[in-house]
């Protein structure tokens, strides 16, 4: 009997105002493909990344391929034979394939003949890419291929996954999970990070279940209901998501989108086509999308960043809007959420108050005369914080200080107490707590049923699913005739979504 | 090995404190330098920043030579805060001084009551008027506003060269390159009767607390403060990024051409070629020594025109190159750059066995 | 004519040296994405530095090494303040031109009016005898081969080695170049540290060569232009080499219409390279879509290394 590949055993790493590993024991053993599960904030990223060498544990020790070992920095877990592609991809837009992945391979041996290897492994494992190309032309599904063919090409015994499929269509997930299963027949074994639930079960044959830097069990995921995995990590009672009737649409519609198109307003934008749908008072329409297929451009043009060429292309409750900047919008009833909360949606170092004032000085009224009323606009924070839960010392608080979770509360709340007669939020719920998640979801939830229109853009198909009555898809910048979510089934959804992605249209040089 | 760790806020202790740290490091170092040079160096830090001060009329030479700095340093202050970098200031001082002098000299019998306003107005305008065109060519093509206002300050010198030698030329001036000399209309009212002590003394602190009251209670102040700490989110609230730069470079440019006007207007009384003794450039040490607000420009302003005296000073009584200033001037910023980092990081000691390269205790071996 | 056409072609490449030297430096420094505003007055010290050098010692190989030094000392206290204590680039750059006018004016003052020894100029046999094709290729100093030299170095450098695939990478994404294990920080100090070389050097040779002597704020502004320089030509080598003859050619053209009497005030043929400058930017910024296609995609942003 072989020892196990990999074993940690009583990892600890200590941050500045969080335990993010607690004395955690993990065990992966050859040709088997491991998840680990947890919620965001778990610790799961912290203890890949000093699996990797990315950073050392305060205590604890790793034995690999049965001897103890210290990993001083990614280039010696590499060469030691242990691979990682991270959520968040390392890749330089501005070069080519060829020279984003020789960035990856300090030795300089490694280097050799690299064009040739890269396309031999990318025929041989079925993970079309072209050497040539530069990364700012690929979608994001061919960017996780350079990822996956650069640990490849260095023959790895152990391949760590970091939320690989949060950003697949269902097609691609299927094709990655071929590829791994078949890397770890070969002999290479796959620490698989996830919080997709029927994913793991489908792909995974053993599973170490994380929840607040602890390990809280270890289980086979085929022998659990997705349910009975949810519970472990969560460890609640899970509160069923409010029932929601799909609605039909028989409000007067608050949004509509008439043909609205706009030409790329960057070098590597999208440029939107004659998008057309309309939004009825009480229904939440759901974009669903890969990222980069237009949907920060759709947001940009519905907010009034971007102005439209005809007034009519937006339309706010019968008013035609296309015209107007962000704070007419607003005075229509607009209101929205875009998808970094950081620097965009918030301005980090200011405080609530302040960020609170972005949104709200017109339809609040903060204003006299050209002069902020800092009561009012205090005042107005903190009726966000209160009815919306934000955990924060005060208005008066950074906005950085927040963690994402409760800032998005506060950003949510910020919009839906302006009373508004649409509601635009994009990535509502992207790297939060479960807790956080289920609190805006809520919020979305009342909203529509007082009347507003809302639209979620979002690229998470279990979200999109859950709170929508109707479902479309943005692929290249143009947008599927909506579907009722009950006619909708992740398949089409899924076709919809890859529709320009799609494999065949990758070469590969001879 | 030292480590900084970040602190996670913003230390208002080192935000007030860093001035007077880089104050003394700056004092340091250039004694220092002072000591290398062969000058004994307390008495030349002494003669640079202290005797100034006790100075016959030292004090009334200290508010005059700070009231144009604290005007452009005010200015600047706003500007910066919005992420507009107006380097321009010196030309916009020398566009102010050419359309106020300009006025002057077109208008030699004209009472001051009269006269005197409008070259307010005009050096007002002219200043803005030059950095409007640093804002048009940002607006509209993109251009970089560091190094068109600062392109431009070299054009407006070489504008002031021509017109002082050429059709402004003083007739009886023995061919030097000056203007006439401006009407006593034009010297405007004087504090105290006789004294150079020009109405710009009282206007600058005035002008400061205005330009502090907009930035902190008015929506253009937050407008602004917004623009330069996070421009896609002003871009989500809806502030016009374009009208913002114009007005940013108007109000900086147009406080650089009153502190122009009273510059020639007040101390010179005619327009020649060295118009401006360089205060563009001291203006914005004076900007990020007040640290961008337009209340601490007022002290920061009255340091660095000690710092012209003093240069003044050691050059008369030590026998130094009074271009000691422009040393200390630029160690001063550097310090207070350095300085800085307190504010937002935390200076950790870690002894060197606990640095990154090493075994990780516990971790076996 | 063809005396005027050779003098016209040899005074536009000294002409454009000293842009070239600075520029190819501040170039390799804006690609790991550093803005070094300070190149006027890293100049400044590198002429002094070299100037003075030169006079007292007689020996022109010290005086370059010592311009080049004085250069890398002043830029090496930007790297100190940007890298290390993350002070606000644009201010720093501003503080390194406002302490180079400074220093190099106080250090200078001994050195007005007096005469140094200067850079010989190139006499190859029978090469740079020929007719027309002798001073235009082969009369120059040697700072001028330099330049080129160092323009063709630093294009090869980046395009084709794995150390100058680094310092793209680093200038496209920090971030990822730091996870995949590449020191950011010190890879920046040493673009900053031959920026600041170079830019010494490029001052140097306006005061051992090109004018030749020493004046107060003798740079007159070509570091600025020398930024505007690396943004004409999209932050690619060969572009250097045209920006450089174009403003180069605008400078020498002024000083040349000056000299033959023309009726125009010679103030505005003054200001014409500073005028040309802006037109120049002018016509390249409009361009977005090729700037923001070679811009490194890290200029001006923050890098902090976490974790």
């Amino acid at each position: 009997m072989h020892p196990p590949l990999l074993q940690l055993a009583g990892i600890t790493k200590q941050f500045p105002g969080c335990l993010a590993n607690d004395d955690v024991d993990l065990t992966v053993e050859r040709n088997q493909i491991h998840a680990l599960l947890g919620e965001n904030g778990a610790g799961k990223s912290t203890l890949v990344k000093i699996i990797y060498g990315v950073m050392r544990p305060d205590a604890g020790m790793m034995i690999w391929q049965g001897e103890q070992v210290v990993i001083q920095n990614p280039a010696h877990a590499r060469r030691l034979g242990i691979g990682m592609v991270f959520q968040h991809f390392s890749l330089f837009e501005a070069l080519t394939v060829v020279e984003n992945i020789a960035l990856g391979l300090n030795d300089a041996k490694d280097r050799v003949g690299l064009y040739g290897r890269i396309v031999e492994v990318s025929r041989s494992y079925g993970l079309p890419v072209d050497p040539d190309r530069r990364v700012h032309d690929l979608s994001v599904g061919e960017r996780q291929r350079i990822e996956v063919v650069r640990c490849l090409l260095q023959n790895p015994k152990l391949l760590i996954m970091d939320e690989p499929t949060s950003v697949l269509t269902p097609q691609e997930v299927e094709l990655l999970f071929a590829t791994l299963r078949r890397l770890a027949a070969e002999g290479c074994s796959i620490l698989y990070i996830s919080h997709k639930l029927e994913e793991v079960r489908a792909l995974c044959q053993a599973a170490t279940v994380m929840r607040l830097g602890r390990v809280v069990a270890h289980c086979t995921p085929s022998e659990k209901t997705a349910r009975e995995l949810a519970s472990i990590m969560i460890s609640a009672e899970l509160k069923p998501a409010s029932e929601r009737r799909a609605v039909p649409a028989v409000g007067k519609p608050r949004l509509v989108l008439d043909r609205l198109s706009l030409p790329a307003t960057s070098e590597f934008g999208t440029s939107l086509q004659s998008i057309s749908v309309s939004v009825a008072g009480g229904e939440i329409l759901g974009i669903a999308g890969v990222a980069g297929n237009g949907q920060g451009e759709l947001m940009a043009a519905l907010s009034g960043e971007t102005l439209a060429g005809r007034p009519e292309m937006v339309i706010i409750d019968t008013v035609p809007a296309g015209h107007m900047g962000p704070r007419e919008r607003r005075r229509l009833g607009g209101c929205f959420v875009p998808e970094e909360r950081n620097g965009h949606g918030a301005a980090t170092t200011m405080s609530l108050s302040q960020n609170g004032f972005l949104s709200a000085h017109r339809r609040a009224a903060l204003v006299r005369l050209g002069v902020i009323d800092q009561r009012r606009t205090r005042a107005f924070a903190d009726s966000v914080i209160r009815r919306f839960d934000v955990r924060t010392t005060g208005a008066t608080a950074v906005a950085q200080s927040l963690s994402g979770g409760n800032l998005q509360k506060f950003l949510v709340g910020r919009e839906v107490l302006l009373d508004p007669a649409v509601l635009v939020i994009s990535q509502p719920t992207w790297g939060l707590d479960a807790g956080a998640a289920l609190a805006i979801h809520e919020s979305i939830i009342a909203l529509a049923a007082a009347g507003a229109a809302v639209v979620i853009i979002s690229q998470d198909l279990d979200e999109i699913f859950l709170l929508s009555d109707r479902i479309a898809v943005i692929a290249a910048g143009r947008l599927s005739e909506p579907i009722p979510v009950g006619e909708a089934s992740l398949e089409r959804i899924g076709l919809l979504m890859g529709g320009v992605s799609a494999a065949p249209a990758d070469t590969v040089h001879a | 090995m030292l480590s900084l760790q970040p602190r996670g806020y913003v230390s208002t202790l080192w935000s007030w404190g860093s001035p007077i740290l880089a104050l003394v490091l700056t004092a340091l170092v250039s004694g220092g330098i002072f000591a290398l040079m062969g000058h004994p160096p307390v008495l030349t830090v002494y003669t640079f920043l202290v005797s100034p001060l006790f100075a016959p009329d030292g004090l009334a030479a200290l508010a005059v030579k700070a009231a144009p700095l604290v005007m452009m340093g005010v200015g600047l202050s706003l500007a910066y805060r919005a992420n507009i970098w107006n380097i321009g200031t010196e030309g916009q001082f020398t566009l102010g001084a050419i359309a106020a002098g300009g006025l002057a000299l077109a208008l030699p019998d004209a009472p001051g009551w009269t006269l005197f306003p409008a070259m307010i107005a005009a050096g007002i305008v002219g200043g803005a008027l030059w950095a409007l065109v640093v804002a048009w060519l940002r607006t509209s093509f993109n251009a970089n506003e560091i190094l068109t206002s600062l392109m431009l300050t070299y054009v407006a010198q070489y504008l002031l060269v021509y017109l002082v030698t050429g059709p402004w030329r003083d007739p009886r001036g023995f061919g030097f390159p000056q203007t006439a000399m401006f009407s006593d209309a034009a010297a405007g009212p004087r504090l105290v009767e006789g004294s150079n002590l020009h109405l710009g003394l009282v206007l600058a602190p005035v002008i400061a607390a205005a330009a502090w009251l907009v930035l902190e209670k008015t929506v253009l102040g937050f407008q602004l403060q917004v623009l330069g700490q996070a421009p896609r989110a002003a871009r989500f609230a809806g502030f016009n990024e374009n009208r913002l730069i114009w007005l940013a470079m108007a109000i900086s440019g147009g406080l650089a051409g009153l502190a122009g006007m009273f510059e020639v207007t007040g101390t010179q009384g005619q327009l020649t070629t060295t118009s401006s003794p360089g205060y563009g450039f001291t203006a914005i040490i004076v900007a990020f020594l007040g640290r961008l607000n337009p209340l601490g420009v007022v002290p920061a302003g009255l340091l660095l025109a000690l710092t012209y005296l003093g240069g003044d000073a050691a050059q008369i009584e030590l026998g130094m190159s009074n271009a000691i200033t422009g040393i200390f001037q630029g160690i001063l910023l550097f310090c207070l750059l350095g300085a800085d980092v307190l504010i937002l990081h935390q200076p950790r000691w870690r002894p060197r066995h606990l640095t990154k390269s090493s075994p990780v205790p516990g971790a076996g071996t | 004519m063809t005396t005027i056409l050779v003098n016209l072609l040899v005074s536009v490449m000294a002409a454009a040296t000293p842009l070239l030297l600075a520029a190819v430096g501040e170039l390799v420094v804006e690609r790991v994405a550093v803005l070094n505003l300070g190149v006027e007055g890293m100049m400044l010290v590198g002429a002094i530095a070299g100037f003075a050098t030169a006079h007292e010692t007689g020996n022109l190989v010290l005086a370059l090494c010592a311009a080049l030094a004085a250069g890398m000392l002043l830029s090496s206290v930007f790297a100190l303040l940007t890298l290390t204590l993350q002070a606000n680039q644009t201010a720093t750059g501003l503080a390194l031109t406002i302490f180079g006018r400074g220093f190099s004016a106080l250090v200078g003052a001994g050195y007005v009016g007096i005469a140094a020894p200067t850079l010989p100029h190139l006499h190859i046999p029978v090469l740079s005898d020929l007719p027309v094709l002798g001073p235009v290729l082969f009369g120059y100093d040697p700072l001028v081969y330099l330049a080129l030299a160092s323009l063709v170095a630093v294009a090869w450098f980046l395009a084709r080695t794995h150390a100058g695939l680094i310092m793209r990478a680093v200038g496209d994404q920090h971030d990822a170049a730091h996870v995949l294990g590449y020191k950011v920080i010190r890879i920046r100090y040493l673009a900053v540290l031959f920026g600041g070389a170079m830019a010494g050097i490029a001052g140097a040779y306006m005061s051992l060569a090109y004018t030749p002597l020493w004046a107060q704020d003798m740079i007159a502004g070509r570091g600025w232009v020398a930024l505007a320089l690396v943004t004409f030509a999209a932050w690619r080598p060969f572009w250097l080499l045209i920006g450089a003859w174009l403003f180069g050619g605008i400078m020498y053209l002024s000083l040349y219409v000056q000299g033959l009497g023309v009726p125009v005030p010679s103030a505005f043929l003054s200001a014409l390279p500073y005028i040309g400058t802006i037109v120049v930017l002018v016509l390249i910024s409009r361009d977005r879509r090729r700037i923001a296609l070679h811009r490194p995609a890290m200029l001006g942003r923050a890098f902090n290394a976490t974790g």
